[in-house]
């Protein structure tokens, strides 16, 4: 193993940086801008069993140090990423991919991630219960310990690659929701999501997203990431994917001080195409000057 | 699409709210008119995306409009700032079709995309027309310019402080053409789509988060699938657009 790499849920990824689902496609447009090889994985965009064309625009809004995003997971449903999307990716992306899925009940959540359990290229299942922008669905799991264990062990029961819950913040106690998903057999988790904001037009004195609420992602949500992969890595045994404002090395580090044992990059990579390639970059430099000779040395030490 | 550091050559006032930027970097994956660029500005997490108006020899010369803090900040520019910037968005006008005889119609702030457009026809020997259309004499800008591509241009103005009173279309109805481009509010365009009487391409506008297909925030529907205005537009084709109410 490198200095750089780390094990989530029984795969060897040679760096822990991965572009977070919505923010990286099906890595089809970034391939064009680098190799994207050099990442430890993507999670891909949020899948669900139908097509979905997602919510009415605006459904972008601009925060200082972030962004509020309400696209209601659009995606070409789960039959054309099996036939099309995946064998195209294939050509271009030797590793293993994570899969994000997205859902509106405990039996789409089981069909999308059955249909997919025999492809080869997948690594991970990463279901997303907290998904802010989908009415129905998405986040109303995420935020209910008996919801998030209950999709947890229905998704279990149906696949056998290793299932990461991704959990919301917005809930009162994090460490219920990790612990109720460790105890229904999740291998992983992965948090934040983003959490739930509005912005509103001064010239309108309406909401400024057509959807009026949104989920905020950006830099500015990283201490509360930060705060919350410690809370959850503390509460479970499981590894921890910490999610939320990095876009830097140097948060990187930070995160798997916290806990974390992969760092998922999400808004960075719509204002810098490349932020996920400078940060793997970028990386040795800072072990270097924070004295880190390998990256499992430091997860979870804020701990103890 | 690749990214570009720019340095400012230029940054002025040309009508109200108005500004002509000129930028000196690679111009060289802007391939045609009609893409645009994202601009990253010192204490502003998203781009701002701005039509090219001309792209030629390294020179890049965009025309914006200040809606809003970041276009503001940008209008306060100097010469000698370096810019970081995303450079050959969108799929741009397609000339292939235009005809002999293409008609240009620019609403306000959308007119600069159609100086370059106007350069592209013109080389290859089309006789192109030219509307523009404002709201009053202090925001008319762009009208000498595409005289001297040797284009016949044609002002309205809302109020009749210049040129022809009335809108783009007052004008469009008298006029022959073989195609049409246009650029402007989605008002005008569905003004523009009731007496159209040939084929055409509008560009659009919408708010966007990365500008070159990623996030999935200006998404459209269009005849012919589901589009990325960043990516698959801002450019579409009149018969493919689903005119919502």
């Amino acid at each position: 193993m490198g200095a750089l790499s780390v094990n989530l849920c029984g795969i060897e990824l040679d760096n822990p940086v991965i572009p977070a689902s919505g923010t990286f496609g099906y890595g089809l447009e970034f391939s064009e801008l680098y190799d994207i090889n050099m990442l430890g994985t993507f999670s891909f965009k949020g899948t669900t069993k139908e097509p979905r064309f997602g919510n009415p625009t605006p459904r972008i809004a601009e925060c200082p140090a972030g962004m509020l995003n309400a696209v209601g997971l659009q995606n070409p449903g789960v039959c054309a990423v099996k036939k099309d999307i995946l064998p195209r990716l294939a050509k271009i992306f030797r590793k293993k991919v994570m899969a994000n899925i997205g859902g509106f009940s405990e039996s789409e959540y089981v069909y999308v991630c059955e249909m997919l359990d025999d492809c080869e290229q997948i690594g991970w299942f990463e279901v997303n219960i907290s998904c802010p922008n989908v009415h129905g669905g998405g986040m109303s799991f995420g935020t209910n310990a008996e919801a998030a264990a209950k999709i947890t062990a229905a998704v279990k029961r149906a696949v056998k690659k290793p299932v990461i819950i991704k959990l919301s913040p917005n809930v009162t106690d994090i460490t219920e929701l990790a612990r109720a998903c460790e105890t229904a057999g999740a291998d992983g988790i992965s948090l934040i999501n983003t959490l739930l904001g509005m912005r509103i037009n001064l010239k309108t004195g309406k909401p400024l997203l057509a959807n009026k609420t949104g989920g905020f992602s950006g830099s500015a949500l990283f201490p509360v990431a930060v705060r919350m992969v410690w809370q959850a890595a503390s509460a479970v045994k499981i590894p921890v994917v910490g999610i939320g404002g990095v876009s830097s090395a140097e948060d990187v580090l930070e995160m798997m001080y916290a806990g974390a044992t992969a760092v998922e990059v999400g808004a960075a990579n719509l204002v810098n195409p490349f932020a996920c390639r400078d940060i793997i970059q970028a990386l040795p430099k800072a072990m270097k000057k924070y004295g880190i000779s390998k990256l499992t040395d430091i997860i979870g030490t804020a701990n103890r | 699409m690749n990214q570009v550091i720019y340095t400012v050559t230029e940054n002025s006032r040309i009508a109200q709210n108005i500004y002509r930027m000129t930028l000196e970097g690679d111009t060289s994956e802007i391939k045609t008119p009609g893409q645009f660029v994202n601009i990253k500005l010192d204490g502003f997490y998203l781009r701002r995306p701005i039509s090219v108006c001309d792209a030629e020899n390294d020179k890049l010369t965009l025309i914006y409009k200040t809606v809003g803090g970041g276009t503001e900040q940008m209008s306060r520019l100097h010469a000698g700032k370096r810019l970081d910037v995303l450079t050959g968005l969108g799929n741009g006008y397609d000339i292939g079709p235009s005809g002999n005889s293409p008609l240009l119609i620019g609403g306000g702030v959308g007119t600069p995309p159609l100086y370059m457009l106007c350069k592209k026809l013109i080389e290859k020997r089309a006789k192109p027309s030219v509307i523009l259309g404002f709201g009053s004499a202090e925001e008319v800008f762009g009208e000498n310019e595409f005289k001297k591509l040797g284009a016949s241009v044609y002002v309205t103005t809302a109020d009749g402080s210049r040129g022809q009173k009335g809108f783009v279309t007052d004008v469009m109805k008298n006029l022959q053409y073989t195609y049409f481009y246009a650029c402007g509010p989605e008002a005008m365009f569905r003004a523009i789509d009731k007496i159209a009487v040939t084929e055409g391409q509008y560009s659009f506008e919408e708010r966007m988060g990365c500008g070159f297909g990623a996030c999935m925030g200006c998404s459209c529907k269009t005849l012919t699938g589901n589009k990325r205005i960043c990516r698959e537009g801002p450019v579409m084709k009149r018969e493919e657009i689903i005119w919502e109410h």
